[in-house]
């Protein structure tokens, strides 16, 4: 199987969140930028995949010279070759435009595959857009938010989250598949992994070289503004014992809070 | 206009739909023009006139055997095939799993971009401005999309629903295009969690255990509790789905899912900055901790410092008497 994964350099989960009023932008200063955690997972399994039916992992990362550090990572994890898609923009916060570059590079550069895998969204952009559009541009169907997946031959079988459940899907391949927690767990990179990973070369394939227009290129939203949610105000914390807060709470939900 | 996908499930209405529905037509007020909504497949002949009192002109009926079972691909088509057909200046989804699925499928195939999730809806000089959070609800994003028609998605518990009017649009049933042979994947099956669980995203209770739930088995407590609480749903943080005590479609926070319910109760939980970010819109957060320190006390209407054991049992209790009244 030939398996392309596509991964995207975000701030970690833990990362403190400060803006900028006058850009319109997150304050990227200070901030530790890691894998997305839902890539991981795509990574994961485009391993097993290989690992169980032969093949080649190549992984893909749109964004800038940085992204090569989370490529290497995913060297590093076991993925044979990796691709940085380099774009000197900004966060733009629309999907349309990096589904059209990475759209734009299957079609012109990297055509042979027979799956596509992403993480369910990207942390931090968190539009979970991506995937759908390149499935769409594409012409191939898609399985997003998938906790379960089998390929047989030229069928995949997954199993996708939904409100209270799953849907179970059946597609052709190739297919463009997106990541949920629970689908595995990822592996850890090994130092002779790591190592490797170091020498490896990693091609670039400028953004703006794959015939898209400006237009192409440009974002479709335009930022108003970037705020911080409103602060809570503090409550109260209830005196008395544990069974009289719990009393207490009940009433103050059902006749001051009006809750239930 | 402004055209409202209304989403069923086994032959019903979704409520989050009408939710954006009921968006669409405040909305439409404010930029003097009107509402259309669409079903797609094989639907009851009475969810056509059931979705028009909400505030729909017309309800359009995208009539195919290929829709009739779930696939981005088909449903996406028709539904770009309608918009081509009637112009809408905006198409509003609810960002439903199927939602999610759908909304990005069909801008694609329009070429336009796609407003994620939103939580805010306003017009601006004659435009949709839209708010969205990013991380998960660390930041809110506010902005206008350059593309038309504008497709978006709202995110579900969010906008509240319009009192249904008495008076039933037009519903207008068409044949959609679609082959069944250009459709290369699609659902086989739904399978439905025990119980018939309601999802934390569209609770109007979530009950959450954390690390101080302490074992896999204590859960049951909070099911417990749960099943007191009408239109509730058990939540979960990232270390008690981590250590396998409930499935990740539980958990709630960065990793997981961001909620906003009316009453978020959490037993348990310190409140790392993850967790934080995906419950703290809710409208009314209370806590139960042993630790009087604990950062989610910070966010709370009302907390408890004190043993969950010894609270849940008598929350539950007084619950129950409240729903036997």
């Amino acid at each position: 199987m030939n398996i392309f994964v596509f991964v995207k350099r975000v701030p970690d989960t833990e990362s403190r969140i400060k803006i900028n009023r006058e850009t319109k932008a997150v304050d990227e200063q200070g901030l530790n930028f890691v894998l997305s955690p839902y890539d991981e997972y795509a990574v994961e399994e485009a391993l097993r995949l290989r690992e169980a039916k032969g093949g080649k992992v190549t992984v893909f990362s749109l964004g800038p010279d940085e992204a090569q550090i989370i490529l290497r990572k995913c060297l590093a994890m076991g993925v044979d070759e990796a691709v940085l898609i380099k774009d000197a923009a900004t966060e733009a916060y629309d999907g349309l435009r990096a589904a059209r570059i990475i759209a734009a590079v299957l079609k012109t550069k990297y055509q042979e595959f027979d799956l596509l895998l992403f993480g369910k969204q990207s942390v931090g952009a968190d539009n979970a857009q991506v995937p759908s559009m390149v499935a769409e541009f594409l012409g191939l169907p898609q399985a997003n938010v998938v906790t379960k997946l089998e390929i047989e031959a030229d069928k995949g079988i997954a199993l996708r989250e939904v409100e209270g459940g799953e849907e179970k899907l059946s597609f052709s391949l190739p297919a463009v598949v997106s990541a949920q927690k629970g689908l595995n767990e990822p592996r850890y990179e090994t130092l002779k992994g790591i190592m490797a990973a170091k020498k490896k070369e990693i091609p670039v394939v400028a953004a703006d070289s794959l015939g898209l227009s400006a237009a192409d290129l440009q974002s479709g939203i335009e930022v108003t503004g970037i705020d911080m949610p409103s602060a809570r105000k503090a409550g109260r914390i209830l005196p008395g014992s544990p069974q009289e807060a719990a009393r207490e709470v009940v009433s103050l939900l059902r006749n001051e809070a009006k809750v239930i | 206009m402004i055209l409202v996908y209304i989403e069923t499930r086994q032959g019903k209405i979704k409520k989050s739909s009408l939710e954006a529905l009921s968006e669409a037509k405040r909305r439409a007020a404010e930029l003097a023009t009107e509402v259309a909504a669409v079903l797609t497949g094989t639907v009851p002949a009475e969810l056509g006139p059931e979705v028009s009192v909400y505030g729909a002109g017309r309800v359009y009926v995208l009539k195919n055997p290929a829709l009739d079972a779930y696939s981005a691909e088909s449903h996406g088509r028709a539904l770009a095939d309608l918009v081509a057909g009637i112009k809408p200046q905006a198409v509003f989804l609810s960002a439903t799993a199927r939602g999610k699925d759908l909304a990005p499928r069909l801008a694609a195939r329009l070429g336009v971009s796609l407003a994620s999730d939103v939580t805010r809806v306003g017009v601006q000089d004659k435009k949709l401005e839209f708010t969205r959070p990013i991380f998960a609800g660390k930041a809110l994003l506010s902005f206008t999309l350059k593309t038309s028609p504008g497709i978006v998605t709202l995110r579900p518990n969010v906008f509240p629903l319009e009192q249904p009017g008495t008076v039933a649009g037009e519903v207008v049933t068409q044949d959609a295009a679609v082959g069944e042979a250009e459709i290369k994947g699609r659902v086989v099956e739904l399978l439905a969690e025990k119980g018939g669980e309601i999802d934390v995203t569209e609770a109007e209770v979530v009950v959450s255990g954390g690390r101080g739930m302490k074992a896999p088995e204590n859960f049951a407590l909070l099911k417990e509790l749960a099943a007191a609480i009408p239109r509730s749903a058990v939540g979960a943080s990232r270390s008690a789905v981590d250590s396998g005590w409930i499935g990740h479609a539980h958990q709630v926070g960065q990793t997981g899912k961001t909620v906003s319910p009316n009453l978020y109760m959490a037993f348990g939980i310190s409140g790392a900055i993850q967790h934080l970010a995906g419950m703290s819109s809710s409208k009314v957060i209370v806590a139960v901790n042993k630790d009087p320190e604990a950062p989610i006390f910070k966010l709370v209407d009302y907390g408890i410092v004190g043993d969950l054991f010894e609270v849940i049992p008598v929350l539950k209790d007084e619950l129950k008497k409240l729903q036997d009244r």
